[in-house]
């Protein structure tokens, strides 16, 4: 059930118990009771909204940096990527294989003040050794979800 | 708001559309061989071995045609003499019983009923055969009432259809489309059948290609043959674009269809569930995209409630009726539609139903 609640809930945070139950052909107590272990055990970590603030008169700037580290003895991997993620610019740090080693996220009001950001708190960070900044010019697709097309449906409304 | 549509609200899957598009960069835009490629015969081949337990000879038992819909049109040219009947179980798909008039034949409605869930029972075939029976339809799973036929069901057909030397035309376009425990079982596949039917199926409804007009028959080579003569001088061959793009579909969507029919199930326990809290009576449906369920106990035709549905709170349902006079009663509701179009759909349903109840 578990995997089926959480395919639907992906694409829908907000559907109702009511319906989901009805969709999986369980009950609502079994549904409701299921999720809550799973927001416990952390698997369901959040329930978030996707906005295209492109469509808003809102400022908003998102980079993608690039992060080479040294880990150093009592200053692993994990504390590092605790320092960046407790300030609240960043929305997203992943450990990477490849080329660097670490995807920070930033999201910040303007292009400046990112990369202040970045030279400011980022960059002098012990143990960073280089930091690469990419602005993100425009998004086509997030979260599963392509955010320039509105889907219309096109059919005939009767067919046979 | 409509609940009538009969295709897929999906979109094909886009590897299917980027091999379409690939090959007509790549100037495909010939005719084909008049049975159709044979890297789609042969996929076909494969295909319908692996899901349906039926083998067909790519080069001589095959045909690609322009949808099911062609293939139902000229199995029926070539197997109709003037005045020979066609047993059309009935509520079923509008085309048979105007293709086996088109044939010169004549159709013979079987009137199925709810009590049956909608099912080809032995009895109501047999009171309908008679010397000048010459085709069984078997339309399962079915549009408009959902219904699909078991194993054990259909092995009882069979005996009947042995006895009487008949020939069947067995349209699975919906095979993939079963819930349940039951997977589709093809006609074709039980023993004896496989020489006297033309399986018909396409990539319409399975792989969301509505509009890519692509079907195929699957029969004994003295049938097909004579299949592929009208085909040929009729059509030509099926679109090029199309049969390229099936190929793929044939090879890779095995997920893309799972992913398919789990949302087409998850919408139908959906519906049932609302029907069940507005009051409306349905029998559970098994296969395809719709809900048959029945307005009989408003005293209103199908047509009335229908047209009333559609005047007051501007909702399109299709009136049984427009599938045989056995659907008069009855609804068909399609849903494939998203959930979002399904609520409000039924919502607006539900009000008027309230509506109707109170007034009483």
């Amino acid at each position: 059930m578990r995997e089926k609640i959480l395919a639907v809930m992906e694409k829908n945070s907000r559907i109702d118990i009511k319906d989901l139950a009805a969709l999986l052909g369980e009950s609502e107590v079994a549904v409701a009771n299921e999720i809550a272990e799973m927001e416990k055990e952390n698997i369901i970590c959040g329930y978030h909204t996707l906005i295209n603030w492109d469509n808003t008169s809102e400022e908003k700037v998102v980079a993608l940096i690039e992060v080479k580290v040294t880990p150093q003895r009592g200053m692993g991997f994990d504390k590092l990527a605790e320092r960046i993620y407790q300030y609240s610019e960043v929305t997203a740090v992943y450990l990477m294989s490849g080329a660097f080693d670490f995807t920070v996220i930033i999201e910040g009001k303007t292009m400046r003040q990112v990369a202040q950001f970045v030279s400011d708190k980022l960059a002098p960070l012990e143990s960073v050794l280089s930091t690469a900044t990419h602005f993100v010019l425009k998004k086509y697709k997030d979260h599963g979800t392509v955010l320039c097309d509105q889907i219309q449906d096109e059919r005939m409304l009767i067919t046979p | 708001m409509s609940l009538g549509v009969g295709e897929p609200d999906f979109d094909t899957p886009w590897h299917i559309r980027e091999e379409g598009i690939y090959s007509l960069e790549k100037g495909r835009t010939f005719y084909t061989a008049n049975a159709g490629l044979r890297d789609l015969r042969v996929e076909l081949h494969n295909y319908v071995k692996r899901k349906y337990q039926a083998e067909y000879d790519p080069d001589k038992e095959i045909l690609v045609t322009v949808g099911g819909s062609e293939a139902i049109d000229i199995a029926m040219r070539a197997m109709l003499d003037p005045g020979d009947e066609v047993l059309v179980p009935q509520p079923s798909f509008v085309s048979y019983v105007p293709c086996a008039v088109l044939a010169g034949g004549v159709a013979v409605p079987i009137d199925l009923e709810e009590k049956d869930q909608f099912r080809l029972t032995p009895e109501k075939l047999l009171e309908k055969i008679t010397p000048k029976s010459k085709l069984l339809v078997l339309p399962f799973p079915n549009n408009p009432t959902g219904a699909i036929m078991t194993r054990p069901e259909l092995e009882q057909i069979a005996r009947i259809v042995e006895e009487h030397d008949l020939f069947v035309l067995s349209d699975e376009i919906y095979a993939e489309l079963t819930f349940g425990e039951e997977r589709h079982v093809s006609f074709a596949s039980l023993p004896g059948m496989r020489e006297r039917t033309v399986l018909i199926n396409g990539f319409s409804k399975a792989f969301a290609m509505t509009g890519w007009r692509l079907g195929y028959a699957c029969g004994p080579e003295n049938i097909l043959k004579q299949m592929l003569k009208i085909h040929q001088f009729a059509i030509m061959c099926a679109p090029t674009t199309s049969q390229f793009a099936a190929i793929d579909a044939l090879r890779n969507s095995d997920s893309d269809v799972d992913h398919m029919r789990e949302s087409y199930d998850q919408r139908r326990r959906f519906l049932l569930r609302s029907f069940e809290e507005m009051g409306l009576e349905c029998f559970e449906p098994l296969g395809a995209f719709y809900a048959f369920p029945s307005v009989q106990r408003f005293g209103m035709t199908s047509e009335e409630f229908a047209t009333r549905l559609l005047h007051e709170e501007r909702v399109a349902v299709v009136p049984g009726t427009a599938f045989g006079d056995s659907g008069e009663g009855y609804l068909r509701i399609s849903y494939a539609y998203s959930l979002k179009s399904l609520k409000e759909a039924l919502g607006r349903m539900e009000k008027f139903i309230r509506h109707l109840d109170a007034s009483v």
